[in-house]
This record gives structure tokens, sequence and C-alpha cells, in this order.
């Protein structure tokens, strides 16, 4: 346990870089333990790096981190600490499973952690009591609100004890009532935990006025440290988001000016929005409920509240992206009308998310946006240079909108929204995570236009100062208004001193909760036991926490119909088309004959490719042109022409000539109709004994006799049957495990893997075992529909065959992991797999040539493919009836595959983020 | 005008952001080049290096003879094995083929008794097997003939067949293959582009702002298909000269005018496809499961790999209703045989009525789930 005067974590010379830009630069900084410290600063000046890596989750490039009495880059320390550190990373829920109940999540950070199965239910039981989630155990976590969710994350941080707890931006995008409730159990955790230290990272700066002490960031530098209030003494500012300004360089400060809203002037014109009792609802999930609301023309109305409380999805409404469920809308004194693109010129909205091309310049969106909305061509070009010049853009005209900075992005966003001076601008959310100094900046220009251009402005946020500076504002929450009134207004009916207290208050009202969080959760939070006595990091691996993954993998792929569907109706689909699609067999060839002889011999000699099952008599052809078209049209494939005189030479034994014309443009099939015309003929020879050559021709002396082993039908697909399990067998197991690693890595939810102690054999297998299974019953499904639906039966061992489709599987499922380590993203997974086992499964296992065939490379490849082996295998037991011994072969060479996959994925297999 | 103007511009932001896409610029290259090249030089229908043993129990001039006649490349330089090693090495993959000539061959033959040669073929290896056995029947013949004819100077078969292969007379698969792997290619990139760039949009968000500027549907529907439509264009084209004509020197019988007249067509419901599978799948992950079952299907049963004569009757009917059957079937008459649009006009008017039909229905599809989209 650390002690008050030793730092919990001391860090120096601290640089980070992500391509050009530096996260952090040079941070030397101590944070004292056994408190509350708090990172503030808005997005992307590097908070969230630097609490990875003092986590252990990020890998460090220049500088060092000393966390909990060592060097958490050093790889035993962090296996030591890292049951000691709990993190929860940003995002609502990133660190959660979205399938998994809250219960199930909360019990995975538990077995992970290597709590006995008593241990975990009083656990899991108290903390979701103090948490006040226990009525909802069974909750999938993807149908929480933000609030709940991050409440669980906070669960699964606390459950094994630990003594630094990192929260990254716990409540932003969270009502304040749960705000409110989240940050009073972690100090009821606190008070019961006393020496545990706290990392929290924010972007309100009114939480950060609670914290014990502060580190203000910007563009990767710490400005400042200490406690709230020698800030503030510091800086001579009465809030902190004032000091914060005060603490920026002097060149980001902005204009000094206060924001000022001259009042509006009011207008007698009808009003820009009407809203009548619009409801929403998405199956049984009512998004809005019954919403009323009327916003004067050149009103600046805010829509105040959480994320997922309905905000966007009444914009939408109004914008007619989305059909209310029930009730009405009006613009202008007209309903919304989806298709009404008159309508649509008088508006501009702004999405939440930035929704410019982010493969077009600065001026590249300016220009396709002008062109769309049908801007004179005359003044395109001035209006455009109006906007870069009052919002700014000049310096990033050609720049690409990733790389120009968020504020200056937003600001580019509003350009766009009011290129063709629309009347009404919905804005959504347009300041989330925009450093305040840039927020006060896109204000400013907001004003602007409503007090000067008369623009009403429909605008939706979180952040209770942005609030107050609207004419109106309206508070929802779960769906529903609250209250809809001017700041002030609001604030006295609720005789509240802030606009927050105020919508807590509204807001607990609403849900019958007293706004101070009940007793059950002002208890303290004792620790079930001292974290150290859990032997957890010791070993290199532990069944349970392996098996603490499988059963999470299983759950969640149990859950994902998509993926379901992908690994049985996928290989049923696949195994219907290959079977049915794919063969050798040549028959059904269309021929005709153009018989310009027209004696019994030629008629004969025509008849006896009739008799032949592999050909299909067309009507004959008169003349050589036809016989040219035909073929031409795909009509034929081969035609016959018997030469004039065919029956005279034949009895004079003349040796006439029978030419043939056989379609070559496949060459494949060209070459067998070649071969069956030439036995038709050997085969007419023979057959006419009473020929007048017969006599002189030795036709008997010296036969073949041709034995098609195993398959004396010589039908393709007892063939082919057999050689697709093996395909779809590394094609469906390999690419479903390589997006469930790389899925991990995209969601955020790998992150687990990193701080945990969890090893890379018991994630790797932990992960593996599930899919194996999925292989396992694909390949008795497949075994089934090729006896079934093909009627190929299994002539040899069963069991054996078995066995090594077993090996086989757990082989492909390892190419799917050693893929997963170096695909970024799950579409690249999907393709890497799919192009990376498809070329040596089709062409190097012999499937199309026997491997003994094959040379050079190809044979090298092919031998080192678990495909080959498999497909021996395979076609062996089904085809060859091979018995187990003919069959250990393919097993041995198949098992080796196994620990030579693992050992490769494993090492490859990264430990911490770069 | 103004909904023509409309989609040319969005069409040329489509450009604009494929021309950004390195990964994506890069892979159309790849595929239409390199990708093509190997497909059409890497895979043989012919028999190449069969591995093929001999039991010789005569132990005579003619046996050695027959065995003689077998040399690379065609065949591996045959070995000679024991009678009780045939069935192992056969069961374990090491030959293809064996050949049995029985004790007293050449006497028998000699003296007309009617002996015969027995070649074991492993059957499980199909293409291989069937070209294989033609080849060994030939060859045996050829030489127990020619030695009948040598030493009793018999005739030769009284009468002769003439086998001439048109459009491809010596069989070459690279002609084959190659116009296969541009079609294939042509199915692929145009759902992967289409697909992709409509899901990209949703995923950022992009697609949503677009709806609420005065466009329709329609027209953003419209100008994905021209923008992908021609980014595949341009490359099968250049494929078609510089890979397929020039490099693989494969002649083109008919207009390539008019087999690029009809990938437009194709291109059409290729997008359509596109936009269909954009809009059916939530995320770019779900998209990529879904492109690869369906490429293969299409792909397998269009009638390029296994021609479609060999498929069962009732799946012969089923894939009607696949472009690319049609597709497969209009570009191998034009290229190989140098058919007109006076024989591939039923073919041109089934793609483009499959493509139209499914345009409308992603359309409207699209529409309903830009509306239900959160």
């Amino acid at each position: 346990m650390s002690t008050l005067t030793q730092p919990v974590a001391t860090i120096t010379g601290l640089t980070h870089r992500y391509g050009k830009t530096r996260a952090l630069d040079n941070i030397a900084i101590e944070l004292p333990s056994g408190c509350m410290v708090g990172l503030i600063g808005p997005d992307g000046v590097g908070k969230s790096t630097l609490m990875g890596i003092i986590a252990g989750a990020k890998k460090i490039q220049t500088g060092t981190a000393n966390v909990l009495g060592g060097d958490i880059a050093d790889r035993r320390h962090r296996n030591a600490v890292c049951p000691r550190i709990a993190y929860m990373p940003q995002g609502l829920g990133k660190n959660l499973y979205f399938e998994l109940s809250v219960f199930e999540n909360i019990d995975f950070f538990a077995q992970l952690f290597g709590l006995s199965r008593s241990e975990r239910k009083t656990r899991i039981a108290e903390l979701l009591k103090a948490t006040g989630l226990d009525p909802f155990p069974d909750r999938p976590a993807g149908k929480l609100s933000g609030g709940m969710k991050q409440k669980v994350g906070l669960c699964g941080a606390l459950v094994h004890d630990p003594d630094l707890l990192i929260l990254d931006e716990p409540t932003t995008g969270v009502d304040p009532l749960s705000r409110q409730q989240f940050w009073t159990l972690v100090n009821n955790i606190r008070s019961g935990r006393p020496g545990m230290s706290v990392l929290v990272s924010t972007a309100y700066m009114d939480e950060a006025d609670q914290f014990d002490w502060l580190i203000a960031m910007d563009a990767g530098k710490v400005l400042a440290t200490g406690t709230p209030s020698e800030l503030k003494e510091r800086t001579g500012c009465g809030t902190l988001e004032e000091t914060f300004v005060a603490l920026l360089p002097p060149e980001k400060r902005g204009e000094a000016h206060r924001l000022t809203i001259p009042p509006r002037v009011e207008t007698n014109a009808e009003p820009a929005i009407v809203a009548k009792n619009l409801t929403r609802k998405f199956g049984k999930f009512v998004a809005v409920n019954s919403v009323n609301f009327t916003i004067e023309r050149g009103e600046i109305f805010g829509f105040l509240g959480s994320n997922g409380c309905g905000k966007s999805t009444t914009m939408k409404m109004l914008t007619g992206l989305l059909p209310a469920s029930e009730g009405e809308a009006w613009l202008f004194g007209k309903p919304v009308d989806p298709n009404n693109e008159d309508a649509r010129m008088r508006v501009g909205y702004m999405s939440q998310a930035f929704s410019l091309y982010g493969e077009l310049t600065v001026a590249q969106n300016l220009w396709i946006h002008a062109r769309l909305y049908h801007l004179p061509a005359e003044s395109r070009r001035p209006r455009i240079d109006e906007l870069v010049e009052r919002f700014g853009l000049g310096q990033y005209i050609n720049d690409l909108p990733e790389s120009i900075p968020l504020g200056v992005r937003q600001r580019l966003s509003l350009a766009v929204a009011v290129i063709h001076e629309p009347e009404l601008l919905i804005l959504d959310e347009p300041t989330s995570g925009v450093d305040p100094v840039a927020r006060d900046e896109f204000w400013e220009l907001l004003i602007n236009l409503s007090r000067e251009k008369q623009v009403t402005i429909f605008i939706s946020t979180h952040f209770m100062n942005e609030a107050l500076r609207c004419d109106r504002i309206s508070l929802m929450h779960a769906g529903t208004v609250l209250a809809c009134d001017t700041p002030n207004a609001l604030m006295a009916a609720r005789g509240t001193e802030s606009l927050e207290e105020a919508f807590i208050g509204y807001i607990a009202d609403a849900i019958g909760e007293p706004a101070k969080p009940n007793q059950a959760a002002a208890e303290p939070v004792v620790a079930a036991e001292p974290a150290s006595e859990h032997p957890v990091s010791e070993s290199w691996f532990q069944v349970g926490r392996m098996l603490a993954y499988t059963r999470r993998e299983a759950l969640e792929i149990r859950r994902d119909p998509v993926r379901l569907a992908f690994a049985f109706v996928g290989s049923l689909v696949l195994m219907l088309a290959f079977g049915f699609g794919i063969t050798t067999d040549v028959e059904n060839i269309r021929f005709a004959a153009l018989d310009l002889d027209q004696t019994p011999e030629s008629r004969a000699y025509v008849a006896q490719f009739e008799s032949s099952r592999y050909f299909i008599r067309q009507p004959p052809m008169e003349s050589h042109p036809e016989e040219a078209r035909r073929l031409k049209a795909n009509d034929i494939s081969l035609a016959i022409e018997m030469p004039t005189n065919f029956g005279r030479d034949v009895k004079r034994d003349s040796g006439p000539e029978v030419s043939t014309v056989v379609d070559g443009a496949n060459p494949f099939r060209a070459e067998t109709i070649k071969q069956y015309v030439t036995n038709v003929n050997q085969l007419y020879v023979r057959r006419n004994p009473n020929h007048p050559s017969s006599a002189r021709f030795p036709a008997h002396s010296g036969g073949i006799q041709t034995r098609y082993l195993y398959n004396p039908t010589f039908e393709s697909v007892y063939a082919i049957v057999p050689s697709i399990p093996p395909i779809l067998l590394v094609l469906i197991p390999a690419i479903l495990m390589a997006v469930s690693v790389v899925r991990e890595k995209e969601l955020g939810s790998i992150v687990n893997f990193f701080v945990t102690p969890t090893t890379r054999l018991e994630f790797l297998l932990g992960k593996q075992i599930p899919y194996i299974a999925i292989g396992m019953m694909n390949y008795f499904l497949l075994m089934l529909m090729s006896i079934v639906v093909f009627q190929v039966p299994l002539k040899g061992s069963g069991l054996m065959l078995t066995v090594c489709a077993l090996l086989y599987v757990t082989a492909t499922t390892g190419i799917g992991l050693l893929v997963s380590t170096f695909t970024p993203s799950q579409v690249a997974a999907v393709f890497v797999t799919a192009i990376l086992t498809i070329l040596p499964t089709t062409q190097f296992s012999g499937l199309l040539q026997p491997v003994s065939t094959l040379e050079g490379r190809a044979r090298i490849v092919g031998s080192l493919w678990p495909t080959t082996y498999y497909m021996h295998a395979s076609v062996g037991a089904f085809t060859k009836g091979l018995g187990p011994k003919l069959l250990a072969g393919d097993l041995v060479c198949l098992a080796l595959f196994i620990p030579v996959l693992t050992v490769l994925t494993a090492s490859a297999l990264k430990r911490q983020e770069s | 005008m103004k909904r023509l103007i409309n989609i040319f511009w969005l069409g040329t932001k489509e450009l604009r952001s494929l021309q950004r896409d390195t990964v994506l610029v890069i892979f159309v290259i790849y595929a239409f080049t390199f990708a093509i090249y190997t497909q059409a030089t890497g895979t043989s229908s012919e028999v190449n290096n069969a591995s093929i043993a001999f039991v010789d129990e005569d132990q005579s001039a003619l046996s050695k003879r027959m065995y003689e006649a077998f040399y690379p490349p065609r065949f591996k330089l045959p070995v000679v094995i024991k009678a009780d090693e045939a069935d192992r090495m056969i069961d374990n993959g090491s030959f293809m083929f064996v050949v049995v000539v029985p004790p007293r061959f050449e006497a028998d033959v000699r003296a007309g008794r009617n002996p015969e040669v027995q070649v074991n073929i492993d059957a499980t290896a199909m293409q291989q097997a069937s070209i294989g056995a033609g080849y060994i029947r030939n060859i045996l013949t050829d030489q127990v003939w020619s030695f009948i004819r040598r030493t009793e100077d018999k005739p030769e078969l009284p009468v002769t067949v003439v086998v001439r292969k048109a459009y491809n007379p010596n069989g070459i698969t690279s002609w084959f293959t190659s116009v296969v792997a541009i079609i294939n290619q042509i199915t692929t990139l145009t759902m992967i582009l289409t697909g992709a760039a409509l899901i990209r949009e949703r995923e950022h968000g992009t697609i949503e702002h677009m709806l609420v500027m005065p466009l329709s549907a329609f027209e953003i529907a419209l100008a994905k298909v021209w923008a992908n439509s021609l980014v595949v264009l341009v490359a099968a084209t250049i494929s078609l000269f510089l890979v397929v004509k020039t490099i693989l020197a494969v002649p083109i019988a008919g207009s390539p005018v008019l087999f690029l007249g009809g990938v437009v067509l194709y291109l059409f419901f290729g997008t359509a496809l596109g936009i269909f599978l954009g809009t059916i799948t939530r995320s770019m992950a779900q998209f990529a499961l879904l492109i690869i079952l369906i490429i293969i299907v299409l792909q397998l049963l269009s009638g390029g790999n296994t021609p479609v004569e060999s498929q069962p009757w009732w799946m012969q009917r089923l894939t009607l209703v696949l472009p690319s059957r049609h597709f497969v079937a209009f570009s191998q008459a034009i290229i190989y045989r140098g058919a007109g649009i006076e024989t591939v006009w039923p073919q041109f008017l089934a793609v483009t009525g499959i493509g139209l039909g499914l345009f409308g229905f992603s359309l409207s599809l699209f529409r309903k789930s830009i509306a239900v989209s959160r």
C-alpha cells in the first residue's frame, strides 16, 4: 500500500508522438498519492495518452514513468502491480462488452483477477448495491444509459480493490444527476479505502473544482499543477474555466473580451419551428416522448441533456431525416416533409459527429456544398471568400479536415452549414470536446448570425455555461422535455443558484428519486480483502483466466446473429455452391453434324455419337456458314463434318478423314471433348466387325483397361465434395477468429487484456476455444451434408477424420489469430484472411493438382499449409476409404502446426498499445 | 437538369474520396494487373508433371518402349515399382497413375492374343485424372500399334478423325483464365468499392449530412453508380488491352467496344448490388463477411470456372437469375468466338433487366434505411 509521502507516480521526460503530432511533449510531473488528482484540458491535449501510459496500457516512447514504486516500462513490474491498478478508458462503456449483461461484465473482470466463485458473488452484489445497479444485473450493457454504463465500468474497475484508480473522462456525456451520483460513489469508495489514489480526467471544469490536486494540460504540455484554489489564486480568476484560459499561452487565449449577447429583437413573423406531441419509437424503445415546443424567429434555442436522451432524434425529426412516429412538426409554418427540397434550402444542419468529407480539403468541401446548394455561379466565389474570411479558415484552406484543430473543424462545419444563408440553423452538440477558447469563438459566430442576420438557431449541448447563453432552453431527459423557459426563469423556478442544480432537481422529480444520492449508496464500500492476498500475477498460465475469456467470447458470439449466421448459414450456402458449382464432369455436349455425304455409313458414324451419354444431338447443319454461326452462338460445342464420299471411302477402305470442330473457349472442356471424340472414333472402328477393313485391322491386339480407383464411375462429385470441407474449415473459422480479436482492438475492449494480469497464452487460447467449437460444429454439419445431400458415403475411418478435423480447425483458427496480430481493422482482417487463405488452399493443397505434381515454391507452400494434410485425410477417408493407419501421417503433420502457430502468434501479439 | 448537375458533382466527390484512399487505389491496380496475370499464368488445366509409375511384369522390349514414351513436362519420368507396392503408393498419393504391364505382354501381342494393359488412376484427382488418362491411353495405343506396324506392316486406323479446336487451337489455358479473371475482378471490385463507399459515408455520418441538403436518395445512389463504375471500367479497359491483349497475347476475336459496352451494363448491376449490401449491413465488418459469401457464389456459379452445362439441371435454371452467368456467357462469346450484338443481345438484355430491377429495389431499401437510421 502506498504512503502519503511517496508519489504514486513520477514521470520524467515523457514524450509521445502519433505520426507528426506530439501528444505529450517532455512531461515531468509527480502525482501525489492517496488523493484525487484531476487532469484538465480539452480534447486532444494528451490527457488520455498520459493516463494510458500510467495504467501500463500504452507503451512508452521516450521518457520514464515510475508507478507504484517501479518502472512501468518494465514488464515484470507491470505484471506485479497491474492487480493494484484499475483503469477505465475514455468513452461510455469503452471497456465493457455490450452483448454481456451487467453481472457478466463485472464477473468477467473478477475472474481475470482470480477471485473465487463465492468471493465474486458477494463482491459483485456489494458493488451493484452501492452503485444502485442491483435491480438490473441481467440487462445487457449495451442497453444501459451512459451513466449506468459508466457505473458498470467503475464496478469492473473496483472489483479487485485497486490502490490506484485511473478514470479517463468518466462523466463526459452523462446527465448531471448521474454525474453527481457517480462522484458521490467515488467519494464513498475512497472513504472506505483511504489509501487509494485516484487519477481522473474531465472536460467539465466545475467537476474539477472538487478534486484535491489538478494538472492543467494543453498541447501535450503541463500548464500548471496545484490545488484548485491555488490555481485560481495564482491567476486571479473566479472560476476554473477562466483560470484555465488564463493559464494558456497568450497567443491561444483569443481576444480577451467577454462574450456579450445583445438582446433579441422580437419579430411578429410566424415561428420557425413548432413541435406538437412529437414522438419517436424504435421498436419498443421510446426515444422521444411527446415533445412540444415553439421556437421563434431569430431565437437561440438550447436543448440541454445527456447522451442518448433524445436530443439528436428530435433534431433529426425536425430536419426530416427521421419520420416521427406520432405528432407533428412545422418548419416556417409548413409541415416537415422529407421530400420538400425547398424547405431544406432554408435550413442548415450540423450533426453531432464531424460530417464533412475527410478526403476533401477545406476549400473543396466549401466548393462542393456551394454547388450542391446551387448557389449562382457568379456568387460562389464571393460567398466562399466571405466565409473563409469570417470563420478564420484562410490558413487551412488547402488542408484536409483531419489535420486541422478540432475548433477550426467545427467552424468549417458551421461555414458549410450556412453557405446557402439558411434562415434556420440546427446544431447538434457542435462544441463537444472543443477547448474553452475555441468554444467562445464559435459562440461569437453564432451570436453574430442570430442577432445580425436574424438566423434562428436551435442548438443542443451538455455544457451548462453554453445553455446559459441561450435565449430559452429546454431540459431533456430520457426522451421527455422536463422544462422549457429562459435559463434564469428555470433557476428561479427551482430556487437554485446554478442551472445544473436546477436540472438535477427536474430530473430527480421526473424519475422520483431524491436529488441527493440515496442512503444505501452513501455507505462506504469496504474492500472485501486486501488485494495483495490474491496471488494473481504469479503464474504465466491460469486455466481460470483462460476460461473467463472462453466463456465471455462464447456468450458474445451466441448473441451476435450476424457472426453466427456467417458461421453456419455461410458454410451451408458455400457447401451447396461449391458442391453443385464445381464439377469437372464434361457432359451434355451439344453437337450437330454437317453431313455432306448422306450415306448409311455417314449416318451410322454420326449415330455413334448420339449413343454416347456425353453427347446430345442438335438439328443437323446445312452449310459451313451455319456451322460457324452456331458455334459462335454457343448453340453447339461440337460440329462434325462428314466429307463427301465418306461411305465410298469406307467401303474401299481408303482411310477417309472426318473433321470435327470443338468450341475451344474453355480449354479444359475442349480437351476433354477432343478425347471423347477420339474414343468414339475408336469405338466406331471396333464395333464394326463387318467393316471391310476390320479383317485386316488388329482391333484386339493390345487393349487398355482403365481402372478408376476409388471412384469407378469417375464422377467428380466423389472427389469434389470431400474437398470442400477442407476449404470451408479454413476460410470461415480463420475469418471469424481474426475478426474477433481485431474487433476488440477496434472497440477498445482489448485494453482489458493490456491492464489485467492476463497472459498472452491465456488470452489467445481462451478466445480460440469457442471458435474451435464452432469449427467442429461446422465440420459435423458439412459431413452430414456430404452424406445426405450429395450422397457421398464415408468409406474410411470417421473417428480418425474427426480427430484430424479437430487438429485442423485448431490450426486454422490459429492462422486467424496470427492474421489478427497485424491487421488494423475488421475489414482488413476479413479480406487479408480471405486472400491469404484462399490462394494456398485452392492452388497448392491438392484441390486441383495433387501436391505430388507441384514443383518448386508451390510445393513448399503446399507442404507448409495445413489444408494439404486435411484435404488428403478428408478425400482419403471419404473416397479412398483409408483407415486409421493411413490417416495417421496426416494427423501428425496437422498436430505439428498447432505449437508453431501458437508460438508465432504469442510472440507477435502486443501486450501494450503502441 | 438540376438533378444531373447534383449527380455529376456528387460523383466527382466520390472520385476524390477514392483518390485519397491509397490502400483501395493500390488494391484496384493490383486486382486488374498482377492478380490477373498470376491467375492467368499460374493455374493450368493442362496435365503437368503428372506422377506415373509402371509395374513391369513383362520386362520386354515393348514394355520398356512403353514407359520410355512418358517424359516431362506432361509426365514426370516414370518410376518402376513392384506389383505389391502399387496399391499403397496410390493410396498415399505418391502416384496418380500406375500402369501394370502383365507378364508375356509382348509375346501375346505378337500372337494376337488380346492381352490387356491395366491403367490404375487415382480418380480423386479429377481434372488431372481424366485428361491424363486420355493421354496415357493414346500414348500406350500408339506404342503398341506402331510396334505391331513395324513388325507386321499393318495399316493405320481405317477412319481417322481430325479434331480442330476453334478459337483456341492450342488450348492455351491463359487465354481462358485471363478473361475469367477480369470478369471476377469486375464483380468483386464494383461491389466492394460501391458498398464500402456507402458504409464509409454512414459510419462517418456524411450520409445524413447529404440528406439534409436538397438532394434525393436517387441522386446520391446514382452518383455512386457512375463514379465507381467509371473507375472499374477504366481499370478493366486498361487490363483488357494491356494485360490480356498485349502481355498475355490473347487474341480478342470480337469487338472490344461491344465487350466494354456489356461491361457497363454489368457494372450497373454490380454497383446496385454494392448499394444493396451497403444498405442492409450495419458495419464494414458485416459487409465484409457478407461480400465474401456473395462473391464466391456469384463467381462459382457463373460458368466461368465450370461450364454451366455441367451444373445439375435445376441449378442451371436457378443460375439464370445471376447476371454474372450472362456476363460470362457474352464475354466469352465476344472475346473468343467473335460474336456480335446479333448473338449476345439476349444476355445484354438479361443483365440490364436484372440490374435495373436490383437498382430499383436497392434504392427503395436505401430510402427506407435512411428513414430508420439513428
